[in-house]
């Protein structure tokens, strides 16, 4: 076997895992890709198919946070302070997901126009901000100034060098 | 006081940096002895000032002096001891400090040990370690020092995230460290080897053992972050797929695939460009990983501080770094002449497979984590890449890769025989067969992807034990020849099989537990019984009790099996008040085969409590995996052949010996 | 001598390094999204607000809580604090600095226990003329806060003339607020190049 057709084989072999590789990629970009969605989108996005998996995020509404007879299904509401959404999730509810706060959940919308989540990602500290919601915030312009309180992710780093994870939940432990 | 000599070293560490990035490379090039030997020196002194540095910084956390504004922000009097020296690199600055000194560390050990290398590749090699001190050094005296002091000084500190005050996470970044600055050994090899234009077997047995020093405490290091988010964050999961995790899995990833090719340019003086390119990148990505992390740009449970300028910096440095080195990489790599011819069917097509299903799927993962990035970018939208992305590509990739593992592990060097090879391993073919039936007769509902992805592990333990027992003779000569054999038998033959059998024993922890997980969520009162998996769990109730620095919410649990008390289980929620966060700790019961995993949550305000209750089946085989695989790295690591300084006549002994 | 193969690795790395490098700068940390926020409040009246004083306060730390009309009639600094935030702790004595120099400092405690707060004010003393306590966050939205601690200079009028994020450094008292006091007992020009400028890193 010459150099060349070793390199040939190997190019060869190469060339067909790359091949499979991108399909492989392609198929599950478009089924597994989950999309991050405020509740102003749904409102005035049509288009929306509800078979996909979304993510919605926004501040979940004062007052809004109710559970079920069963005890295990939680429902709130979702807003962008320009439109609600109304989720419902069964399971339990992470330790940081507080009425006001930020939060980001994923599921499926259903026809009725209501939530159904089936991941509450609320993992953080108490000032924890998706990066998505503050944006999303910012953008719908509801939220004066655009900012919004700690945003976990160093969005906004240098000028709020404490606000965002680390330091937002090594607060002060006096006792 | 201390903190000041912490600093000052630290400058001075800078100062010998600077120095041992630039005189050595000008003395190579001039082929002046008198600067080449500014590099030993200059690597020494390095380290010893960064430990001065090191040491000030642990004092700082260990006597809790809070004019010392980073120990303030992270440090708390009434922490335990081991938080507090764990603090140290509990955050940000103390992190890169830590990372600095396990660099320092890689070029003492080159000083020190490398004196059998050629003085100009010696002289490279540390003049590059040199090189990425100067970056490093920077980056913390300019954007993250750790000395600055607080005036006035506080009486107490700020405390730690109660999340990071666990002994599996404080042991985590030192190992995943090690793994990544690890790298920069082969990184900086590679570099050496390019500006000489020259790769040569005793290149590649230099790179070896640092690669395998590097990859056996990435393993470790990964392994305890999985530990850690499996028994914290109350999920009953230990991958998610989150972006920090890929970021640490890809220079794995990579860091595999290097560890396979190095082996052929030691043995077959080939593959030199590709191994080249491999070690760039493995280095790269530990580099990537940290600016992702650092820069804020990807974000997890695991962040620390981030900051734009930092992130900006780290940029600068990767550019530098890992675009320079592929420029050099593009100029000479064409100059490096391939060596040995082999068959595709041989131990070298067998490592080339490896190589190129390995560097597939790393590009898928990253393709996975940075998609997001990217699409945000260019303004397209915000999309999220979890989970069922990667299994749906990673998965079938690793497939063939499991597969031809064992085979590809017995073939011959240059030339191999394939039905031969297959026909030794037929006792793994049938244990692999037996299990998949085992599976299928156990499993009910029959999830024959799973069964045969349990054969798939048997197949791998299988096979390593046959090529064991066929390079010993095992059976065939008697029993006294055989352990004579095995006692002879290189390391690194056992290293490898101890690794891909552990890698077996993973993929059966990994298949079961995401195949045949059990879930139960429910509201419970004193008294409830919820069974699953052969097991009754009661509840007994919950109430308050006081922690040291938290309250904690403890519900009790009877774990019984058959009605006979197995044992108690005691979750808690904690709230640590001051700091404003709560945490969950599930209370799991381990047995061999299996966990039973209880997390409490909320109450329903009627003396109901919602549990979740998880079975996970051979979950704690993932980690045994993972500890083994990490000690067939060790073993390897102490093969004569690849020990440091070890003659290289020793190589050419047992020609059956190989190892990866 | 330049092979094509050996040069893709060198060009995948540049696209990555522009992806990154735009990402850094236009979407992510202390991009432009981010400079561009603090216009929205700058020059406008501050909002609507009317919060309790901290409760259960000793008498011996006598401060009365804090509305919208209080801002009025004179410039004063308004700052987001909470006991929980270390750099607010940091920045107290800059701000104690300011008070002793007569500047008015109210004071918004964020989300805070009014116990932790009082013992705050107890050990590192009290700047503030007043401080109103926002429990549900909702102020500090409407402020646009998004760090803590977060400093606000708001002129005899009520309209917000400035926005300081993060915690006020004693070099900046001199180079940035004080001068920007001075600015705001100036009325309004349009081209006031009042914005919002970073503390920068730590």
């Amino acid at each position: 076997m010459t150099r060349k057709r070793r390199r040939l084989t190997v190019v060869f072999l190469g060339g067909l895992l790359l091949a499979t590789a991108s399909a492989l990629v392609l198929t599950a970009f478009e089924d597994s890709i989950v999309f991050f969605h405020t509740p102003t989108d749904i409102a005035t996005k049509k288009d929306l198919q509800s078979d996909r998996r979304l993510r919605l995020g926004g501040i979940v509404k004062e007052k809004s946070w109710s559970k079920k007879s069963d005890g295990l299904t939680h429902d709130f509401v979702v807003t962008d302070l320009t439109h609600e959404i109304r989720v419902a999730y069964k399971g339990i509810i992470p330790d940081l997901f507080r009425e006001g706060q930020g939060v980001v959940v994923e599921g499926r919308l259903l026809p009725d126009g209501n939530f159904r989540a089936d991941e509450v990602l609320a993992k953080h500290d108490e000032n924890y901000m998706p990066k998505e919601v503050a944006e999303a915030l910012k953008k719908s312009g509801q939220w004066k100034g655009g900012a919004v309180t700690g945003s976990e992710t160093g969005k906004t780093g240098g000028e709020k060098p404490y606000g965002d994870k680390p330091y937002g939940s090594q607060k002060e432990s006096t006792r | 006081m201390i903190a000041e000599i912490g600093h000052y070293a630290v400058v001075l560490a800078f100062m010998l940096s600077i120095a041992q990035g630039i005189l050595p490379l000008i003395g190579a090039h001039r082929n002046d002895t008198a600067l080449m030997g500014v590099a030993a020196p200059a690597a020494c002194g390095q380290f010893m000032f960064v430990l001065i540095a090191f040491c000030a910084l642990t004092y700082a956390y260990v006597v809790s002096d809070f004019s010392v504004a980073l120990v303030a922000q992270t440090s708390h009097t009434l922490k335990p001891m081991l938080y507090k020296v764990s603090g140290v690199w509990g955050n940000h600055e103390g992190s890169m400090l830590l990372w600095i000194l396990i660099l320092a560390l890689f070029g003492l050990m080159v000083a020190r040990f490398g004196r059998n290398l050629p003085a100009g590749l010696r002289a490279r090699v540390l003049g590059i370690q040199g090189l990425i001190g100067i970056g490093f050094l920077a980056f913390l005296l300019f954007t993250s020092n750790p000395f600055l002091r607080l005036d006035p000084a506080p009486f107490e500190g700020q405390g730690l995230n109660p999340l990071l005050q666990d002994p599996g996470l404080a042991f985590h970044p030192p190992f995943l460290y090690l793994g990544y600055v690890g790298f920069s050994m082969a990184f900086s090899f590679a570099v050496a080897a390019l500006i000489e234009g020259r790769v040569d077997p005793a290149w590649a047995r230099w790179v070896r053992p640092w690669t395998l020093v590097a990859w056996t405490a990435l393993t470790i290091g990964i392994a305890l972050g999985s530990w850690w988010a499996y028994y914290e964050l109350g999920w009953g999961g230990w991958w998610f797929w989150d972006p920090v995790e890929n970021a640490s899995f890809l220079p794995w990833l990579v860091g595999t695939a290097l560890l396979h090719s190095a082996l052929v340019v030691e043995r077959r003086d080939t593959l030199k460009s590709w191994t080249i390119l491999l070690a760039i990148i493995a280095f790269g990505m530990s580099l990537l990983g940290t600016f992702l992390v650092r820069s804020g740009l990807l974000t997890s449970v695991h962040t620390f501080a981030t900051d734009p300028e930092r992130g900006v910096f780290i940029l600068g440095l990767l550019i530098v770094v890992i675009g320079g080195s592929l420029v050099l990489y593009a100029i000479r790599a064409p100059m490096l002449k391939g060596g040995g011819l082999f068959a595709p069917v041989s131990r070298e097509g067998a490592l080339v497979l490896n190589n190129l299903l390995l560097a597939t799927a790393t590009a898928v993962v990253f393709l996975g984590t940075l998609y997001p990035l990217a699409l945000d970018a260019i303004g397209g939208g915000k999309v999220s890449v979890g989970a069922p992305f990667f299994n749906a590509t990673f998965v079938p990739l690793m497939v063939p890769l499991l597969i031809a593992c064992p085979v590809g592990a017995m073939m011959a060097w240059k030339r191999g025989d394939l039905p031969g090879v297959v026909g030794r391993l037929k006792v793994a073919v049938g244990l692999a067969l037996l299990v998949v039936l085992a599976t299928v007769m156990i499993d009910g509902n029959t999830d024959i992807v799973a069964a045969l992805a349990m054969g798939v592990a048997a197949w791998l333990v299988g096979g390593a034990a046959v090529d064991l027992a066929e390079r010993t003779g095992l059976f065939r000569i008697s029993l006294s020849d055989t352990l004579r054999r095995a006692a002879n038998l290189p390391r690194s033959a056992w290293g490898t099989a101890i690794a891909h059998s552990a890698l077996g024993i993973m993929v059966a922890g990994i298949t079961a537990s995401s195949s045949w997980q059990t879930e139960r969520i429910q509201i419970v009162r004193p008294g409830d019984t919820v069974e699953l998996a052969g097991y009754e769990v009661t509840f007994k109730g919950a109430g308050n009790v006081p922690g040291p620095n938290y309250t904690a919410l403890r519900g009790t649990f009877e774990l019984t099996a058959n009605g006979r008390r197995v044992t108690m289980l005691y979750p808690e929620k904690r709230d640590y008040p001051a700091e404003k966060s709560s945490t969950t700790e599930a209370a799991i019961h381990t047995t061999p085969i299996a966990d039973v995993y209880v997390v409490l949550g909320d109450s329903d305000g009627k003396g109901g409590w919602a549990t979740r209750i998880y079975h996970n089946p051979l979950v704690p085989w993932i980690w045994a995996g993972a500890i083994f695989m990490a000690i067939g790295g060790m073993v390897s690591l102490s093969d004569r052949r690849l020990r440091v300084g070890a003659p290289k006549r020793a190589a050419r002994k047992t020609p059956v010996a190989e190892a990866a | 001598m330049l092979r094509p193969l050996t040069l893709i690795p060198v060009a995948v790395f540049a696209v990555l390094a522009v992806v990154f490098a735009v990402y850094l700068w236009q979407v992510g940390p202390g991009g432009k999204d981010i400079s561009k926020i603090p216009s929205a409040m700058i020059n406008k009246p501050a909002p609507q607000f009317d919060l309790k004083p901290i409760a259960n306060l000793p008498a011996r730390l006598k401060i009365p809580g804090l509305k919208t009309a209080d801002l009025k009639g004179g410039v004063s600094l308004v700052n987001v604090w909470a006991s929980w935030c270390p750099p607010c702790r940091i920045e107290h004595p800059v701000l104690m600095n300011l008070a002793q120099q007569g500047v008015t400092i109210y004071g918004i405690n964020y989300k805070d226990k009014p116990e932790d707060a009082t013992r705050f004010l107890d050990q590192l003393g009290n700047p503030f003329k007043k401080v109103g306590v926002d429990n549900t966050g909702r102020t500090a939205i409407d402020w646009g806060v998004y760090g803590y601690p977060e400093t606000f200079v708001v002129d005899a009028s009520g309209h917000i003339r400035y926005r300081h994020v993060g915690q006020i450094y004693p070099h900046q008292l001199e180079s940035l607020i004080l001068p920007l006091l001075k600015q705001a007992a100036q009325p309004v020009t349009d081209s006031s190049k009042a914005g919002s400028a970073g503390a920068g890193g730590s």
